[in-house]
């Protein structure tokens, strides 16, 4: 019965691990050939992998798990999902009911555990109730603002038989957020975009969740209007890379021009963002002489950060359909001598050239390997998987996105280990596309089980390991902010990574000079199957452009240069 | 590189302190909350309020309409205005429920508590409770040759008056319901 509510539902790849308490669907998925199962190595690995699977096809990803430790071990992933607003439907055993409650072997209160890291769960007690309950739970997932949600289904729930509920014979949820916006409040802004003489638009995962047709929306209201836009890192992608109005992403480690452009606005449009820390910085020195706009179909998120003037509540692309229509009917105006202007100010920023390196010496720069790793990559069908810390930060920097849905990142939790099994997830998704995880060393050596997940369903994903042989971004912390005093951040007794590549049954490179870079990053291209390239990188970088924790836009760390002429003069503070 | 230069004992070095410069003046809200009577729904509401740090003053639940499997719980809850709007934006969110009402704000309503009290004594004291309970039109439940317990009916308010009363009378026990509460009216 699960299987076929799987099937009705279009499902054609499940991620799980298998225990007791799930035998009898696994026995259900061995008798027929519509879903592929994928044999994960830990249940983390099963849903990020669903994550990745879901990410890049805007479908929901399916999990399944056994009960106990199978559940336990899916919450890191299931919470990386509730914050990154990624649509799982997570099933698993449980002990059969008669037991529940009595400490069985493998019990756990899955449904009381995962309540707070799913956006709605259910423990399935009678079969009647199954099939409806599963079909309810792909709805939970999908509409609204997406997330994981749960089913727990005891196992002499599955062993019983019922009739089963197709789809269309479920019974109507209640739960149906509205999609389209206040047109009031659409005719507002669409007041406030007619005079904005430096407006921003500033985007976030909500466009990508939307759907394609939102970016392209986003796309005819940028090119239209002609304003420079910025996005969040769950946003990449949404408006092209190489656009000619792209300023790059914001934020902690955004670039110059986008940060400074939100500080100095006087309209910021939020479109599908949440106004992060990891965004504002210092809130109340957040963009302080902006009229604000946010566009957000979860209404909890509108005034919980920042105070918004105009708050629009609704699916992005049913309200950026909206707010063209209504702009285009009243004759498309924007204040052009106003933009023109504007612009200029963000040429000047621009030309501070936030992301410039120097490769020099014997050592690989983390940014030139990514450069390097962009300009050989840029003309594939290309997905890009990261783990947590610096060389994430790097790769949203140095990396162009120029379509949705190619760009699997965690962002909200943060959770290092979610790139290599966000790959393989991917690869299973789009098997002719070239993925790539970008990784440091010790991100990936926390999943890194799931090499024999890419090994066995012949998965080609490229793992591109940037091994600084420290947790940079803790590093840069511990020396920016805690005396230079280096506890724990280092990776002490790494493995072999060629080796360890040969031991999964998969290919190793390991390249230390820029010389060697490019042979190596075509070398993995070219293997047709999963590779591990350990690309040994500067072990000391820093990460800019930096904003200060507890410090405003336009407070600003540049490179490790310019920091260093400041220190004397202004107080170490840029800007 | 101390490019930052934060000061011993500052909070600076954590992104963690980025307080919102929201007002800060509190208000008392009343909340009235419509959800499926299903499992686990009450551990969701009460799970919201711990795990976002808000507070509850008073909860009351119980089921309304059984066959819409409908219950009903009543909050009081206090936080800034801009806690009290998360408040309901977060309860909106949960997926079995239905309606949030703040009746604070959604025009006038009937808020009542009834609680119990046990008070101990004898002599002039005993008489003098019987006396207040008069007063507050408490009502005897039980009654043994030391000892009363009074059910009161009102406000919150009321009732703290009523206990405040019975403290040096011999008041031994309190067991309050919460508030529930109606907007008056259609």
């Amino acid at each position: 019965m699960v299987v076929q509510a799987l099937r009705d539902q279009g499902v054609d790849v499940v991620f799980g691990y298998p225990g007791g308490a799930v035998l009898p669907i696994y026995d259900e998925i061995f008798q027929q050939n519509d879903i592929r199962h994928v044999l994960v190595r830990h249940e983390q690995g099963a849903v990020h992998a669903a994550e990745g699977y879901a990410r890049s096809t805007g479908k929901p990803g399916v999990v399944l798990v056994t009960s106990g430790p199978g559940a336990t071990n899916a919450v890191t992933g299931i919470t990386d999902a509730l914050m990154d607003s990624i649509p799982l439907v997570v099933l698993s055993g449980q002990v059969p009911t008669f037991m529940i409650g009595n400490d069985a072997f493998q019990e756990a209160d899955t449904v009381g555990i995962t309540r707070a890291c799913t956006k709605h769960n259910w423990l399935v007690k009678d079969t009647a109730n199954l099939s409806g309950t599963i079909h309810e739970a792909f709805h939970v997932a999908t509409t609204g603002r997406p997330g994981p949600v749960l089913v727990d289904i005891p196992k002499d729930v599955q062993f019983a038989s019922s009739t089963y509920t197709p789809p269309q014979k479920a019974k109507t949820s209640h739960y149906q957020p509205p999609v389209k916006g206040d047109l009031d409040a659409i005719t507002e802004l669409v007041e406030a975009i007619e005079k904005a003489k430096k407006p921003i638009i500033y985007t976030g995962g909500g466009v990508i969740n939307s759907g394609t047709a939102a970016s392209q929306l986003l796309r005819e209201l940028v090119d239209s209007t002609d304003f420079p836009v910025t996005s969040t890192l769950m946003g990449l992608g949404a408006y092209p890379g190489t656009g000619k109005n792209w300023l790059g992403m914001l934020g902690m480690h955004g670039l110059y021009e986008a940060n400074m452009a939100m500080h100095d606005c006087d309209l910021m449009i939020n479109i599908g963002a949440r106004f992060d820390d990891r965004i504002t910085g210092l809130v109340s020195a957040f963009s302080p002489n902006s009229k604000k706009a946010h566009i957000d179909i979860d209404p909890s998120s509108v005034n919980k950060v920042i105070r918004v003037d105009i708050p629009i509540i609704g699916d992005v692309g049913h309200v950026l359909e909206d707010i063209l229509k209504i702009w285009k009917s009243r004759g498309r105006k924007t204040d052009k001598e106003g933009l023109k202007g504007w612009w200029a100010r963000i040429e000047e920023w621009k030309k501070i050239d936030c992301l410039s390196f120097k490769q020099t010496g014997p050592v690989i720069k983390p940014q030139y390997a990514l450069h390097r790793l962009e300009e050989l990559t840029r003309n594939h069908d290309r997905y890009i998987c990261t783990e947590v810390g610096q060389h994430q930060m790097w790769a949203a920097q140095y990396l162009t996105f120029n379509d949705p849905n190619r760009w699997m990142t965690s962002g909200g939790l943060g959770t290092m280990g979610y790139g290599l099994p966000a790959s393989v997830g991917v690869q299973m998704a789009h098997p002719e596309a070239l993925v790539i995880n970008v990784a440091g060393e010790a991100s990936w050596l926390m999943n890194m089980q799931e090499m024999g997940t890419a090994v066995q369903f012949r998965l080609p994903v490229k793992q591109f390991i940037m091994n600084n042989e420290r947790l940079g971004m803790v590093r840069q912390w511990q020396e920016l902010l805690h005396g230079e005093r280096y506890s724990q951040s280092w990776s002490e007794a790494l493995p072999d990574f060629v080796k360890l590549a040969e031991a999964f049954g998969c290919k190793g490179i390991k390249v230390d000079n820029p010389d060697d870079l490019d042979e190596a990053i075509r070398e993995m291209l070219a293997y047709d199957g999963p590779v591990i390239l350990d690309c040994l990188v500067e072990k000391h970088e820093n990460c800019f452009p930096m904003i200060p924790s507890g410090e405003a836009h336009n407070k600003m760390l540049l490179g490790e240069a310019k920091t260093k002429d400041a220190i004397g003069s202004s107080g170490a503070v840029l800007v | 590189m101390s490019a930052l230069k934060i000061k011993k004992g500052s909070t600076k070095h954590s992104a963690y302190n980025l307080r919102p410069d929201f007002s800060d003046v509190t208000e008392t809200h009343t909340l009235a909350v419509v959800v499926d009577n299903e499992a686990g729904v009450l551990a969701r509401v009460i799970g919201l309020f711990s795990g976002r740090g808000y507070n509850i003053d008073s909860l009351t639940v119980a089921e309304t309409d059984h066959e819409g499997h409908r219950s009903r719980i009543t909050i009081v809850t206090t936080g800034t205005p801009q806690v009290i709007e998360q408040i309901k934006a977060q309860l909106g969110r949960i997926v079995p429920v239905h309606e949030v009402h703040d009746l604070t704000v959604e025009g006038p309503s009937v808020e009542r508590e009834l609680a119990l009290l046990k008070v101990s004594g004898t002599g002039e004291k005993r008489v003098e409770a019987l006396r207040l309970a008069d007063i507050f039109r408490a009502n005897v439940m039980d009654s043994t040759l030391e000892s009363f317990i009074f059910e009161i009916t009102g406000t919150p308010d009321k009732i703290d008056a009523f206990a405040q009363l019975m403290g040096p009378l011999g008041l031994i026990e309190v067991a309050r319901t919460g508030v529930a509460a109606l907007s008056r009216g259609q």
